[in-house]
């Protein structure tokens, strides 16, 4: 007799979703931001799946903002692993005067990252996706179930939910609806941290502090990570020892002053930190609603 | 009175940990287990404003979080100036407005000892359905009582869902302590009257807490281990200290046989065979051995594969990849389980449904059942009874509404693996699928198998039965022989097997009458002993088509549903049904031994045609009319169907 601990009873329960997917689905994808929770997500699909290696791609929505080290570090991963990689972009951003400065943040999450999400997974006729998201990030998230429906024009319908018993998963579905997947709805940001810090999984550098380029806008910390970054008048950059405990689009993204370079002292700086991990996100701003206003028109 | 919160200490000291060892901290924090529990509650109980007290005490909540909550409370809060915690963890933006949460919602938070989930559900009555969803995975469930107001219709439904679903803890979290003024009496007075409610409907043991959410009493203890200074009668567990060191039902399930419903088999290459699944009870090791179920193929564990090495040992609740000595038929769906003591294959049950659907429930519908990895197509009977979920009556009903719960029989298109519920929520639990809408429409809960030959496991033969009938040099066949009593049914069955006689087949013809003499002496003419005088004549002809022989059976068998359960039973294209198609009146006018008038005198009861009802084959595979044809060209045109020349 062995008493699980409680990462091994997620870790299971995470392994057995990925499984039941791959089972059910006809043509499953994963959403691979490259972040901490999607690094999480693909180690435990490579271990469902041991000894054969995912059995579905990865599909990145990438802005165009990414930070460079991110994409480095997808690549680098995707190469390592033999991954199967589909990049999504809006290719016409630049036509649409789309951009970080001057859009708006609302339309420049539907026309950088809902759309090409939303046409990517049509396009290519995907019919299950797992993301990362978890209940404990935010009101919304955690109502929603671990097998999440999408009608054709990929809307949630939060009144109208499956209720998901035991660990059974419906995942029968009607022509032209879509399933989100949430294999680790139950897991914390702590577990999540605590689980990278165990399995010695490979993260972006970007969550260690190092001395990076930076400006100070609206209360944030900005890194200057190209020269695309459009600096104000009088603006300098200055270095400081900063880090990411979330990774967006780089000039919308908040860094933290840190001098935490490996795991312990990162996980020491959340518990005692004061802010939740989506502060540093521009999207989530505006009424407290929000999120779930997006997850209705399909952000994931 | 003063504001009492001993949480901050505890808080405190963890802080401390994190701040001065954050190692010796992860230390800790990694050999957490895990509790997953239930409140439930009526609307004005106090539960969000409980389980806010736990993610603020635990230090769930971060500052902008709280500012938040704080602007909120402004805004739609009912508690004042100060802050209301329900706002934290009514999450829809509709549901904010109502005050009121109105679906299944999980939240975290974790102590020095443990990790916990809750499944926050509402209380009212048109949501049983979020209830039963939040207590399935629940180990434990907090019901939660307003200490002015007692024992409400709401305490009891929710008492029971839970204990429907088999949470073997309870918690009667006695709340608002705070506006009772502390008082005893009041406490004591409520616990006397759940213990006769919770004597009433089987439930054995709860733990009595006297609380306040708001204030923070008795949420957690002192370091001294008392209780709160406003309850120095009490001297009971607060109520983290009691969700930190009760028994996970996980331990539990490791000391059963084990079981690993199969979902999905790994073949990378052809050197590699695992079947990987999520072990449900009992533990595994190399070298065990292990029965595939259904089929009964036995083997040994190979190994434990996963991508941290082999494993020595593996426990319920891990996912795994096993691999076999042998190579057996395995697929999504089987389940391996220890080989001495597998679980049961059946496919008629004894259930409880939930229905969860504002489309009532359809019975004889088929829809499909999902169990473990199993999917097959299942039909529900008229429930027996609707469980009131007020007053526990048994009520006469035709179906089942939204929220409805019932007693039915269940019949599945294929034997599925079980276990009772009561011993293995994961193979006793199921949910059903409308094959239309693929809306999870209901849940149900097994109870028996209403098969008799429950643990007798299929023994596998070298002679198959392929074998057997190439030696006949014949294919077997079951003529399945319907109609009215008198129709002629015996009559022509015996003409076409003295025609196949002729042609040299081996046959066997299992007459109504005579089976009624020796097998089915024991049995009426009551409808269960009917149904299961043709079940007994199913299985002897399936054993006898599996010898290999041709066999006629000349049975009344007046209802489908039955007729359709042999066919079921016999490989396809094996079983022919022959209509013996005669109209009541002239089955009466011959009335050749004389039963019609006896029925119709009153003398025979449930006589099928004068006051039991025939159900004519919609496809019978041959129809032959007793009024055109005689008896030499129906068994003629019987064979000239079976035996088409070549």
């Amino acid at each position: 007799m062995r008493q699980l601990t409680h990462l091994e009873r997620l870790e299971a329960e995470s392994i057995h979703i990925f499984r039941e997917v791959v089972a059910e689905a006809e043509n499953p994808v994963m959403l691979y931001s490259v972040g901490k929770d999607s690094s999480v997500m693909l180690h435990l699909a490579r271990k469902a799946f041991y000894p054969s290696p995912p059995p579905f791609p990865m599909l990145h929505v990438a802005s165009g903002w990414d930070f460079k080290a991110l994409l480095d570090h997808r690549d680098k991963t995707v190469a390592e692993y033999n991954l199967e990689l589909i990049v999504a972009q809006n290719e016409d951003a630049e036509e649409q005067g789309v951009n970080p400065f001057d859009t708006g943040s609302a339309l420049y999450s539907q026309a950088q990252l809902t759309d090409p999400l939303k046409k990517a997974l049509t396009k290519h006729g995907f019919d299950a996706a797992f993301g990362g998201g978890r209940r404990d990030e935010e009101k919304a998230r955690a109502k929603e179930r671990v097998f999440s429906f999408r009608t054709a024009s990929h809307r949630w319908d939060p009144k109208n939910q499956r209720p998901e018993l035991w660990n059974l998963y419906n995942a029968k579905k009607n022509k032209d609806e879509s399933i989100r997947v949430f294999p680790i709805s139950n897991w914390t940001e702590l577990d999540i941290w605590q689980y990278i810090a165990l399995e010695k999984i490979d993260i972006v550098p970007l969550y260690m502090s190092s001395p990076r380029p930076t400006v100070e806008r609206d209360g944030l910390i900005l890194v200057v990570d190209d020269d695309r970054f459009r600096l104000e008048d009088g603006e300098e950059p200055v270095e400081r020892s900063v880090r990411f405990r979330t990774l967006g689009c780089y000039p919308l993204t908040g860094a933290t002053e840190s001098d935490a370079t490996d795991m312990s002292t990162i996980i020491q700086e959340m518990l005692l930190a004061t802010g939740s991990e989506r502060q540093g996100r521009a999207i989530d701003k505006g009424q407290s609603a929000s999120m779930e206003d997006k997850k209705q028109e399909g952000y994931f | 009175m003063t504001d009492h919160s001993p949480t901050q200490d505890s808080s405190f000291q963890t802080e401390a940990l994190i701040a001065e060892d954050i190692d010796a901290y992860l230390d800790q924090h990694q050999h957490k287990s895990l509790l997953r529990f239930i409140t439930c509650g009526s609307v004005d109980d106090g539960k969000s404003t409980l389980i806010g007290r736990l993610l603020f005490d635990s230090k769930m909540i971060f500052e902008d979080q709280l500012a938040a909550l704080h602007s909120d409370s402004q805004k739609h809060g009912t508690q004042g100036e100060e802050i209301d915690f329900a706002l934290l963890v009514d999450g829809l933006a509709a549901e904010r407005e109502q005050g009121i949460t109105i679906d299944v919602a999980y939240r975290f938070f974790t102590t020095e000892k443990r990790k916990f989930i809750v499944a926050d559900t509402p209380g009212h009555e048109q949501y049983t359905r979020n209830m039963v969803t939040g207590a399935s995975t629940a180990d434990l469930a907090v019901i939660l009582v307003d200490a002015r107001k007692g024992i409400l219709e709401q305490t009891k439904r929710h008492s029971f869902l839970v204990h429907l679903l088999g949470i073997k803890h309870l918690v009667l979290a006695v709340n608002k302590m705070d506006l009772v003024d502390y008082d005893q009496a009041t406490f004591d007075a409520i616990v006397a009257d759940y213990t006769s409610f919770a004597d009433e409907i089987g439930i054995e043991r709860f733990t009595a807490i006297p609380i306040s959410g708001f204030k923070g009493d008795n949420i957690t203890a002192a370091p001294s281990g008392a209780a709160s200074p406003n309850t120095p009668w009490y001297n009971g567990p607060a109520l983290i200290d009691h969700l930190e060191t009760v028994e996970i039902a996980n331990f539990a399930a490791q000391a059963r046989s084990f079981r690993m419903p199969v979902q999905w088999v790994n073949r990378p290459n052809l050197d590699f065979r695992g079947f990987a699944g999520l072990i449900t009870d009992g533990a595994i090791k190399p070298g065990d051995p292990v029965r595939v179920v259904p089929a009964g193929k036995t083997s040994t564990v190979k190994s434990i594969a996963t991508f941290d090495g082999d494993l020595d040992e593996a426990v319920a609740g891990q996912s795994v990849t096993l691999t076999l000595a042998d190579e057996v038929d395995c697929s999504r769906g089987d389940v391996i389980a220890l080989a001495e003591d597998p679980p049961e294959a059946s496919d008629q049950f004894e259930t409880t449904i939930v229905w969860m659907s504002d489309e009532a429930l359809k019975p004889g519908r088929a829809y499909w059942l999902k169990l473990g990895s199993q999917m097959v197509s299942a039909t529900v009977a008229e429930p027996k009874y609707e469980i009131c979920v007020n007053t526990f009556e048994h009520l006469a009903a035709k179906t089942l509404e939204l929220n409805g719960i019932g007693v039915a029989e269940l019949r599945t298109d294929k034997p599925i693996v079980f276990e009772a519920y009561a011993k293995s929520r994961q193979l006793g639990g199921f949910i059903l699928i409308d094959k239309f809408t693929n809306a999870t429409v209901g849940a149900g809960l097994i109870h028996f198998s209403l098969r008799r030959a429950q643990n007798v496991h299929w023994q596998p033969t070298t002679i198959t039965r392929d074998d057997h009938a190439a030696l006949k040099n014949q294919k077997p066949l079951l003529l399945w022989f319907t109609g009215l009593s008198g129709s002629g049914k015996s009559t022509i069955a015996n003409a076409v097997e003295q025609r196949l006689n002729l042609m040299n087949r081996h046959t066997f013809l299992l007459d109504g009458d005579n089976v009624r003499h020796g097998l089915n002496k024991d049995l009426g003419f009551t409808e269960t002993d009917r149904i299961e005088n043709i079940r007994r004549v199913g299985e002897v002809a399936k054993l006898m088509t599996d010898a290999g022989l041709i066999v006629l059976t000349a049975f009344i068998s007046p209802f489908r549903v039955e007729r359709q359960l042999v066919r079921d039973m016999i490989p396809d294209g094996e079983f022919v049904e022959v209509f013996v198609d005669t109209p009541l009146e002239v089955a009466e006018q011959r009335d050749v031994k004389g039963l019609y008038k006896k029925a119709r005198s009153g003398e025979l009861k449930n006589f099928t045609g004068i006051d039991s009802p025939y159900e004519e084959p919609e496809n019978a595979e041959i129809r032959v009319n007793t009024v055109e044809m005689t008896v030499e060209q129906a068994a003629d045109h019987i064979i000239a169907q079976i035996m088409p020349l070549k």
